[in-house]
């Protein structure tokens, strides 16, 4: 062969292997979801939708506890949160989240071997309980996110003991003392989708209250500061929330003026009470427990672990594609527990 | 006969070296030319003679100082590891200071004192080649085109760089050195301001980049499409015209009703190129200057239309419940 045609051919291989790697290869199917030529759509392949139907199965429920019954807190000690609860609805509780949670460590991974079930001896028992009284928060306070739906155990865990997407640690990058500040950005993580935008939006706006609003309210100066580092910082987190729900911008924005509530989608709002709850979360309930967990469950600053949407989410715009496993899992309903 | 066309065909020409026209005063003798076969290919063989001058050794010798001050920092902030240097080096840049040291100079190196020695070196150096090409432009008597050409992109670099943020009082309104770090600034500068579309002066400058390009491929070919009649000898053609300009200049009269002339297509083409960054500079010195939202701005103005909503309204959550922003 030409040794030119063999250089052409070579350079026409090296193309369309970079082409079906960073490629997304078609049919790919667009829906409109706003006014003609304003650019509101959806993009979604038949390929990543199957994907996400096979990582979203919901697991079959345990049979519904026998109605009636003594109370749990009569034949069981040390019963804090699930103490409305009879014997019989508070073991399928147990059963259920072993399932959810630690189905290959067993009851072994919060109660102690050797020791009465009560004991408070190993720290999952204690970081287990607070995350029962979190999502009874959730199911019960704020249905204005998680409407009637709500939340299990298996909605963020999975059957991993530890969540696979969403857990996230304040970042800790070394470098040198004179020069090379990064000023918390430039460096290619997931969690800002591998931009150079701040690696921690969400220590800004998830960890404490403060407002992710940029975008000034008036068309002349005089009424906002937010400079464009803060404005990243905001940028970082919607990416951040567009990666975990698996939409793009305009699922919540409209395509001209992502402040403008006038012209946002419905899903805005949820979206809004979202990061509200999510706040909530990483506030009372994550944060408050760093000091239970061992060191090696911390993050390289010695945070704790916190989430972001994508715990429950996983990339899909409805956890679990919105199949309501709280409605099958009652006592996880149960009263908004006291601060 | 093969015809002389590089980058289409392989023929080259090749002449004794020339030194260019005579010069009518000033120390500097000219040396050094020398051919290169690949050169050739695309444009002129000859190399040279280069004239460098204090001048252009002050911008080279500067321009090295801020890309070393802004490659060492990019390196110290991967720890000084030379892998992960290529590897994220898209990713990495030197940032301007934060917004808490307004205009303060200097600030501590790390806090973007770093930025802003580099900021000096890379403009003095764009400064001392602009005096460059202005002198040796009238070294040989030409016009000082190129050099006001490259001054109105000077002055876009400068507005972002220099202009505005003093005009906000703070150098953190920059733009940071790195390759991946300027365009996310360009995409928060765009969203921090209500979507940089509607600035009119945005809305010029993309007329006029887009123009550029157009009326480059225009006149390039046309001329490239009137060469088998010496249509390349444009410059002879403005004072007589010829068949190749007078078939050219029918071709668009024909196709478009009108046509520019041998000379004054030239003048379209730098008056669009001049352009592009003008407006362009205009538009980010009024952003957050003049106005804080081109949204809105342009809501007030009637630019922006409105559009039927297609899902139910939706209220500001933040507004009823007095919840946090």
């Amino acid at each position: 062969m030409n040794f030119r045609l063999q250089y052409a051919l070579a350079l026409a291989v090296a193309f369309g292997v970079a082409m079906l790697l960073t490629f997304e290869r078609p049919p790919v199917v667009t829906d409109q979801t706003g006014y003609r030529g304003t650019g509101m759509d959806e993009i979604r392949t038949a390929r990543a939708v199957a994907a996400l139907k096979a990582n979203n199965v919901v697991p079959p429920a345990q049979d519904p506890a026998a109605p009636g019954g003594p109370l749990a807190t009569t034949e069981y000690k040390n019963i804090q949160v699930l103490n409305n609860l009879t014997v019989d609805q508070f073991n399928r509780v147990m059963v259920s989240i072993t399932e959810w949670v630690a189905p290959d460590q067993g009851c072994g991974y919060c109660h102690a071997e050797g020791e009465e079930l009560s004991s408070d001896k190993l720290y999952t028992k204690v970081v287990a309980r607070r995350m029962l009284q979190m999502t009874r928060q959730v199911n019960a306070s704020w249905q204005n996110h998680v409407a009637t739906t709500g939340v299990t155990c298996f909605t963020c865990h999975r059957g991993q003991p530890i969540p696979e997407q969403g857990v996230w640690f304040a970042s800790n990058r070394p470098h040198a003392a004179n020069a090379g500040n990064p000023m918390g950005q430039n460096d290619p993580v997931a969690a800002v989708g591998f931009t150079s935008l701040p690696v921690d939006p969400m220590l800004a706006y998830l960890t404490s209250i403060g407002s992710s609003r940029v975008v000034a309210a008036s068309p002349y100066p005089g009424t906002d500061t937010a400079g464009i580092r803060q404005t990243e910082n905001t940028y970082g987190l919607m990416i951040n929330m567009s990666d975990g729900l698996g939409v793009n911008c305009t699922f919540c924005h409209n395509s001209r003026a992502f402040s403008a509530w006038d012209q946002s989608t419905p899903q805005r709002t949820v979206a809004y009470h979202g990061l509200q709850m999510v706040r909530d979360l990483n506030m009372h309930y994550l944060m408050p427990l760093q000091t239970t967990w061992p060191a090696n469950r911390l993050g390289p600053t010695g945070d704790a672990p916190k989430v972001t949407c994508a715990v429950c989410h996983q990339g899909a715009n409805k956890p679990l594609l919105g199949a309501n496993m709280l409605k099958d899992n009652p006592e996880l309903a149960g009263p908004a527990p006291p601060r | 006969m093969p015809e002389y066309q590089n980058i289409f065909t392989r023929v080259q020409i090749h002449a004794p070296a020339y030194p260019g026209v005579p010069l009518p005063r000033g120390p500097y003798t000219r040396s050094g030319a020398t051919f290169v076969h690949l050169f050739g290919r695309f444009g002129d063989a000859q190399v040279g003679p280069i004239y460098l001058g204090w001048t252009g050794l002050a911008s080279l010798l500067c321009g090295f100082i801020a890309i070393e001050i802004i490659g060492l920092n990019m390196m110290a902030s991967v720890n000084w590891d030379p892998i992960q240097f290529v590897r994220k080096l898209p990713w990495l840049a030197l940032e301007p200071p934060a917004p808490e040291w307004g205009l303060k100079v200097l600030p501590p190196l790390n806090e973007g004192g770093w930025w802003l020695i580099a900021g000096f070196f890379l403009t003095t150096a764009i400064l001392l080649w602009w005096v460059r090409m202005y002198r040796r432009a009238r070294a040989l008597g030409m016009g000082t085109h190129v050099a006001w050409a490259f001054a109105s992109a000077i002055f876009l670099y400068l507005s972002l760089g220099f202009i505005r943020p003093l005009l906000m009082g703070s150098w953190s309104e920059a733009v940071p050195f790195g390759i991946f770090p300027h365009l996310d600034w360009t995409a928060a500068f765009s969203i921090r301001y209500g979507n940089l579309f509607y600035n009119p002066f945005h809305m010029l400058s993309i007329a006029f980049l887009y123009g550029s390009t157009l009326l480059f491929a225009m006149h390039g070919a046309t001329i490239l499409a009137v060469s088998r009649f010496g249509g390349e000898r444009e410059i002879e053609q403005v004072l007589d015209r010829g068949t190749a300009s007078e078939r050219a200049a029918l071709f668009w009269r024909w196709t478009m009703g009108f046509n520019a002339t041998m000379e004054s297509i030239h003048r379209w083409a730098w008056w669009f190129a001049v352009l592009c960054p003008l407006t362009g500079g205009i538009g980010i010195l009024l952003t957050g200057t003049a106005v804080d939202n081109w949204f809105l701005w342009a809501v007030d103005h009637g630019v922006a239309p409105e559009y039927p909503l297609v899902t139910p309204p939706v209220a500001d959550p933040a507004l009823g419940s007095g919840g946090t922003r």
